[in-house]
């Protein structure tokens, strides 16, 4: 029944867009650059090390608790680029407005993007604006690039992962998608969780002060942090192990996942970085992320323990094992 | 999380599996019939925790697995037609019909949309009132209440496009099927928690009088799984078939009056089809006529011919005669991105437990 359509489940961030990514893009512009498959690419420019990402945003609803999609166009770059390593400089920005949409409304979103691009320490140096005929397009999309410098020594990767590395990540997951998803129509309920839409470049400023040698960094955004963990695990050929009792998780995130029977797991974030740290260097790292703003409540979560072809293991609360795989189609609609 | 977490203390755990082994060395088949059962089974790594001579058969408990496909195609079919709206709960947008699925008709411009109760479907036709709207009746005792009550909601408020494609299913008559069918060797059932609180325990007595297979309706923490469990064994081991509630929390022997008053007022027992085990006399709901402008059955549709996919062994895994692995189609051809059968597509379905956390 194979079908030559596009559904919501290749953009989920699940198993139908990582084959979507690999079978058609990646074989048609091939490149060792676009070959690691990371959060943006590190060019080497005349001995400069260039990180260079772009994302695009279309989340609904445009205003959320905790944030709204100009903060998260920001962010969202911004943090793909601390993802590399670098320290975020300038970027672009693109918006694709669909005729009728409110002007006052835009004001809001330029604003927000305004402030962020301040707390984040950017500058939006260049960008374009597209009107579409009503139904062309829902709303309003953005687009940012972003450009930043990688310090010398740095190398960080999705591929990078050893065997003995620590599991760290900066804080409770699934609050983004449970805010997000709370506000969308038709599925509406009350909840004070707010999403996690937050800048990561200063926190992993903070880390790298304590150590180059960091392996890897990642962004948990659609597909949450079991879609993430198992990136990084088949490309760097290494098994992950993780304590369930360990995972933060906010208890009114938990309750929301309990009453709709969604796997926090796979649940967005859009303000969470999960590092491998070699162990030598862990509990130093660790330390310094508990004090930075975006790290307070950062927990250790497991261990890569063998190399193999890539697999993610969950230590039950019970004491049971099992494996957690990528998430597969769609979860929630349309999420960032 | 508050009344979450003391249900999976590590400890009572392994006290529980302690006291399961010392109980018994006998070979046990205990059948859980209740799909979410069979995912906290997979999620908490139970299987895998208790004595090998302890053997977990998943049973024919998930709705969206025992849906037939000619129901998919209906829908399908409904769904192609100008002015309707299908509404449904997720699970059901990627079930395979013959030829199509609900989400590729979504792709081709059907208006189909996910909600979370049936209320909400009747939402969508309140602020629709030029177009049909079809709820997916879909579910076991659990779900065919709150259908009644939208269906009477819909009747009250003069909600007149509303209506319910029914297929809802009573779960005892197919556990008397699997029974009586004796391909598989069942010393024990896991009786489903929510289902149960709506019906009580009586509908589960003859399992008990006539097979004297054990009974025991069962929560879904983990510990309350283990407990269960235990019980059962323990039933075995004593010589005693009864139906037993562990989940005294939620479960009252004589379940919701005000839930099956409204099933009863809404519904007429029918025979229905199950998907993998065939027509089971007196196991579905249809809406009583009394009600019929709110069924869509009313509306006449071409359905195209039902074409099951080849080699799919969805029957055998659904009556609990076959593992998932040992389906020619698991995991080569049969994935949950393109699943051949229902049982790879609900989160709730075996194959899919399996895939995911095996």
């Amino acid at each position: 029944m194979k079908e030559d359509k596009i559904l919501l489940s290749h953009g989920s961030g699940g198993k139908l867009s990582f084959n979507l990514i690999k079978k058609l893009f990646l074989s048609n512009f091939n490149n060792p650059y676009l070959e690691r498959l990371d959060d943006g690419a590190v060019l080497n420019i005349e001995g400069l090390k260039l990180a260079y990402t772009t994302d695009s945003y279309t989340v609904d609803p445009l205003f959320f608790k905790g944030g709204n999609i100009g903060e998260l166009a920001v962010y969202g770059t911004v943090n793909d680029l601390a993802m590399c390593g670098a320290t975020p400089l300038y970027l672009s920005c693109s918006f694709i407005i669909e005729e009728g949409f409110s002007l006052s409304l835009l004001k809001k979103i330029v604003l927000s993007m305004r402030e962020a691009s301040v707390v984040a320490r950017v500058d939006i140096v260049t960008g374009d604006t597209k009107v579409v005929n009503k139904g062309a397009a829902d709303k309003i999309f953005i687009n940012t690039s972003g450009v930043g410098i990688v310090e010398d020594g740095v190398n960080i990767s999705g591929s990078n992962a050893k065997v003995g590395d620590v599991v760290i990540i900066n804080g409770p997951i699934g609050s983004h998608g449970i805010a997000v998803l709370s506000e969308r129509e038709g599925l509406k309920f009350e909840t004070e969780i707010k999403s996690d839409t937050a800048p990561l470049s200063s926190l992993v400023a903070d880390m790298l002060e304590i150590s180059n040698d960091i392996h890897v960094l990642r962004d948990p955004t659609r597909g949450g942090l079991s879609t993430t963990l198992n990136e990084i695990a088949l490309s760097s050929k290494v098994d992950v192990e993780m304590n369930e009792g360990d995972i933060p998780i906010q208890e009114e995130v938990r309750a929301a996942c309990e009453m709709l029977g969604y796997d926090p797991l796979y649940l967005a974030n859009e303000g969470k970085v999960v590092a491998f740290v070699p162990s030598e260097v862990a509990p130093e790292v660790f330390k310094k992320m508990r004090k930075n703003k975006y790290g307070e409540e950062s927990k250790i979560i497991g261990k890569v323990v063998r190399k193999s072809e890539g697999k993610v293991f969950l230590n039950t609360t019970i004491g049971g094992k099992r494996i957690v795989d990528m998430l597969t189609g769609e979860q929630l609609p349309r999420i960032c | 999380m508050k009344y979450v977490d003391e249900y999976r203390n590590k400890e009572i755990a392994q006290k529980i599996l302690r006291q399961v082994k010392s109980l018994s060395k006998k070979k046990i088949n205990l059948m859980e019939v209740c799909g979410t059962h069979t995912v906290n089974i997979f999620r908490n790594g139970i299987k895998k925790m208790l004595p090998t001579n302890i053997n977990l058969i998943s049973g024919p408990g998930c709705p969206v697995c025992v849906t037939p496909i000619r129901y998919i195609d209906e829908i399908i079919a409904l769904s192609r037609e100008s002015d309707f709206i299908i509404t449904t709960f997720g699970d059901m947008i990627k079930v395979p019909g013959s030829t199509s699925t609900l989400e590729k008709e979504k792709a081709n411009g059907s208006d189909i949309r996910i909600v979370y109760s049936t209320l909400d479907a009747l939402e969508v036709a309140r602020n629709n009132p030029s177009k049909k709207i079809v709820f997916m009746g879909v579910g076991f005792e659990t779900t065919s209440p709150t259908i009644a009550s939208a269906v009477l909601k819909a009747q009250k408020d003069e909600i007149n496009n509303f209506t319910v494609l029914s297929v809802a299913k009573i779960i005892s008559p197919a556990m008397k099927t699997l029974l009586d069918g004796k391909e598989v060797n069942i010393d024990g059932f896991i009786c489903p928690g929510h289902v149960s609180a709506i019906i009580g325990s009586k509908p589960y007595n003859f399992i008990t009088t006539q097979y004297k297979v054990p009974c025991v309706i069962c929560g879904f923490e983990p510990l309350d799984i283990l407990q269960s469990i235990y019980m059962l064994v323990k039933q075995i081991e004593d010589g005693r078939a009864e139906v037993e509630i562990q989940y005294e929390r939620v479960v009252k022997p004589e379940g919701n009056k005000i839930a099956l008053d409204k099933i009863k007022e809404v519904f007429k027992v029918v025979n229905s089809d199950w998907r993998g085990i065939g027509n089971i006399p007196l196991s579905g709901l249809e809406i009583k006529d009394k009600y019929g402008k709110f069924s869509a059955r009313k509306f006449e549709v071409e359905i195209e011919e039902t074409k099951e996919s080849r080699g799919c062994r969805c029957g055998e895994v659904l009556r609990g005669v076959i593992t998932p692995h040992e389906c020619p189609l698991f995991r080569g051809v049969c994935t949950p991105e393109n699943p051949q059968g229902a049982c790879m597509v609900s989160t709730e379905g075996t194959c899919a437990a399996y895939y995911k956390y095996n």
